[in-house]
């Protein structure tokens, strides 16, 4: 029997058939999205329009009132002054985390004896919850009875003690340097990973060229690890200028406010002063700087990309 | 009849939620009852509270079953951490399934109340006749009565009585005398004094005894009389016979401090009793909070859990829990309470007939006569009043700001909208 020429309707239905199974295996990563990302991400935007209290959360009834939470929050005094510590506290301890991650990385790249032992050590800081190493650093850091200042006083470095926790300016210091603490297991994982995947052939092309250890750091090591560091830099941005836990549990916000960030300020506002349309508010204008960031980084990489 | 939450979204996540919590019960407790509709015989109840350390969990476990007992109901207790309960109660209210019994700090009552979530207790023939005003005010929003507390609290001056006698130093009554005292009492590696000061409202609760009791008022922050009380605690880090910690200290943070011999003295409330009892050679007094001038009596701030009893569609559930509520609230039961945990009965002829029985609670008992809660005055804008202090403690003991410039602010913040 010939076999029968396959009709116009067979061909689209094979075709819809092919577009449906694409579309089923798209469907439960998108179902995941669109439940635990874009509805918390559409209801935090609207709530932030909205007159939202504890009674909303019992009668449902929420007045919108427009941009007024916005312009309450932007006007307070304390945004600027959060704003500002938050870029302090980003900028410190991203840089502080990439140069120290980065030093890290160089390190464990050459071979010597338990070596993985310790680059396995390394990721510690990682695998602790966040509010065990705050309270732990909480202790160190106490003025009065940390190991920080004993250490301090028994060098003769200080007679009365840095104000680790308790004075304005040293308070930010020293959530920035445990937040560096925190981040150097990430960044150090990354960035040796870039360095594995540079060829060891153009070291060795470098040094029959005459290039020094710097020399070849800088014209092989760095051009190569660009993507790395990139990657590093901008997910460490959006990382850390959402940091709460931290700042939580070593300051709380305090001293005076020393170490308020927009995060901090954003809990503040729901959890404690229950204005969950004010709080909603400042964490948009968080998500919109970490957006910022994310924009930075994708135009980045296509660059890097077309390179 | 209360309408239903928002828009259909709303409807959804609330019942995810309860779907959630359903299983999370079913799997915890396999003898949990079903829901109990209004018809059906009620077997048991749930309750919800802070009580999550021990030995207190398991005492008020105790007590409530034997309330349960009494009215013929099983009581399932649940407790979370103090500062994980208000947002697990909202939670539990948009999604309808609060508990039948809830525990709420006395402050926060009005703020829920407010919502509607709960319901008033005359509804259930509960007579609050007999409470001391303090509790009784704090458990009231707009003349009705949603709360009821078995027992309540108060914070007071604690002291070292070896250090005191060391330093040869009487127990301090005045401002005056609290600060010679404090700064007799320091020594390298110990601090005289030691307060909460952290930026939370704990630190607000610990202040407003010396803003009471100079004649500052939470309404009007930026007045000299507050200024004045502020100024002590900034005398007392300045001349360094307190920390500089104290602006991260919590009141557990305080506690340890003093059971460690790091401080001679501190203000703390009498929950905290047990735990001091436990260190033998920790010889501690308690004393009223010191007052501005000789003979004046201290002004604190109430402290006390109030039990609420939430809407819910079973009229059936609601009743059996007011009558445990109503057990709970019994003299027997209040006196029991008070005795296990410290505290003092907040029936005043109950309190009276404890401080007979319980000669070391007597200065307590007298304080909290005359103590005052902190809603008050401002009722639900208490919370904003209480941001404003704490903010204010911090920036005058970081020396940031003089007291009356941190008062003019902490001012702004209670009002502000």
């Amino acid at each position: 029997m010939p076999s029968r020429p396959r009709s116009v309707t067979d061909v689209a239905r094979a075709r819809f058939l092919e577009r449906l199974a694409q579309w089923m295996y798209i469907a439960p990563a998108a179902t995941y999205l669109l439940l635990f990302f874009g509805y918390p991400l559409v209801k935090n935007l609207v709530m932030s329009f909205q007159q939202y209290t504890i009674t909303t959360f019992y009668t449902g009834a929420a007045p919108f009132v427009g941009m007024e939470n916005y312009s309450k929050i932007l006007s307070s005094d304390l945004f600027p002054k959060a704003l500002l510590t938050t870029f302090l506290f980003t900028a410190g301890s991203v840089i502080g985390q990439f140069a120290l991650g980065l030093a890290f990385a160089l390190f464990f790249q050459r071979r010597f004896p338990l070596g993985g032992l310790l680059r396995s050590l390394l990721l510690l800081p990682w695998l602790l919850p966040l509010v065990v190493s705050g309270t732990t650093w909480r202790w160190l850091l106490d003025p009065d009875t940390g190991v920080a200042n004993a250490a301090l006083r028994g060098l003769h470095l200080t007679s009365s003690g840095v104000p680790w926790l308790t004075g304005t300016s040293q308070a930010l210091v020293s959530v920035i340097l445990v937040n560096i603490w925190v981040g150097i297991p990430f960044n150090t994982a990354i960035l040796y990973g870039g360095l594995q995947d540079i060829p060891a052939h153009l070291y060795e092309a470098a040094k029959l060229d005459g290039a020094g250890s710097l020399a070849s750091f800088r014209h092989v090591t760095w051009p190569l690890l660009r993507p790395a560091v990139s990657v590093v830099l901008v997910l460490g941005a959006v990382y850390t200028v959402k940091v709460l836990d931290i700042i939580l549990v070593v300051t709380g916000g305090g001293p005076a406010g020393a170490t308020e960030t927009l995060a901090t300020q954003s809990y503040e506002l729901s959890f404690r002063q229950f204005e969950f349309g004010r709080g909603a508010a400042m964490s948009n204008v968080l998500i919109v700087l970490s957006l910022a960031f994310a924009v930075v980084h994708l135009r980045a990489s296509r660059r890097a990309q077309n390179v | 009849m209360i309408s239903p939450a928002g828009s259909s979204a709303w409807r959804t996540a609330a019942r995810l939620t309860a779907a959630i919590a359903l299983v999370v019960a079913a799997t915890g407790c396999g003898g949990a009852t079903g829901a109990g509709s209004a018809t059906s015989k009620v077997t048991s109840i749930t309750a919800l509270d802070y009580y999550t350390d021990e030995p207190e969990h398991s005492q008020w476990g105790e007590t409530l079953s034997a309330c349960g007992r009494t009215v013929g109901v099983k009581v399932e207790q649940a407790s979370v951490p103090g500062a994980s309960l208000i947002p697990k109660v909202l939670q539990q209210a948009s999604s309808r399934t609060l508990p039948d019994l809830l525990m709420l700090d006395n402050p926060d009552l009005q703020q829920i109340a407010q919502t509607g979530a709960l319901t008033p207790l005359d509804r259930y023939g509960i007579d609050s006749r007999g409470f001391a005003q303090g509790i009784l005010s704090a458990g009231t929003y707009e003349g009705k009565v949603y709360g009821l507390a078995p027992y309540v609290s108060t914070v007071a001056l604690f002291y070292n009585k070896d250090m005191l006698a060391e330093a040869g130093v009487a127990v301090p009554g005045t401002w005056d005398e609290l600060k010679a005292a404090a700064a007799e009492l320091t020594r390298p590696g110990r601090y005289g004094m030691a307060v909460d000061a952290n930026p939370t409202f704990e630190s607000a609760w610990q202040f407003l005894p010396f803003l009471w009791s100079n004649g500052g008022e939470e309404r009007q922050l930026d007045t000299p009389r507050a200024a004045q009380a502020l100024q002590l605690w900034v005398d007392l880090v300045k001349r360094g016979s307190m920390s500089k910690s104290v602006l991260n200290w919590t009141q557990a943070d305080v506690h340890d401090q003093f059971v460690a011999g790091r401080t001679a003295m501190m203000i703390n409330g009498p929950w905290r009793i047990p735990a001091l009892n436990k260190d033998k050679n920790l010889h501690w007094g308690v004393a009223p909070i010191p007052v501005p001038q000789t003979g004046q009596t201290p002004v604190t701030p109430l402290g006390g859990e109030v039990w609420t009893v939430p809407q819910s569609p079973s009229t059936a559930r609601r009743e059996k829990a007011a009558q445990v509520l109503a057990c709970l609230n019994e003299p027997s039961s209040m006196l029991a309470l008070a005795k296990q945990h410290f505290t003092v009965p907040s029936r005043s002829t109950v309190a009276s007939r404890y401080a007979e029985q319980v000669p070391s609670m007597a200065a307590f008992v007298k304080s909290v006569q005359a103590a005052r809660s902190r809603t008050r005055e401002l009722g639900v804008k208490w919370p904003k009043a209480a941001t404003g202090i704490y903010t204010a403690i911090q920036s005058a003991l970081t020396g940031e700001q003089t007291p009356e410039e941190a008062l003019r602010h902490a001012q702004q913040t209670a009002i502000g909208d």
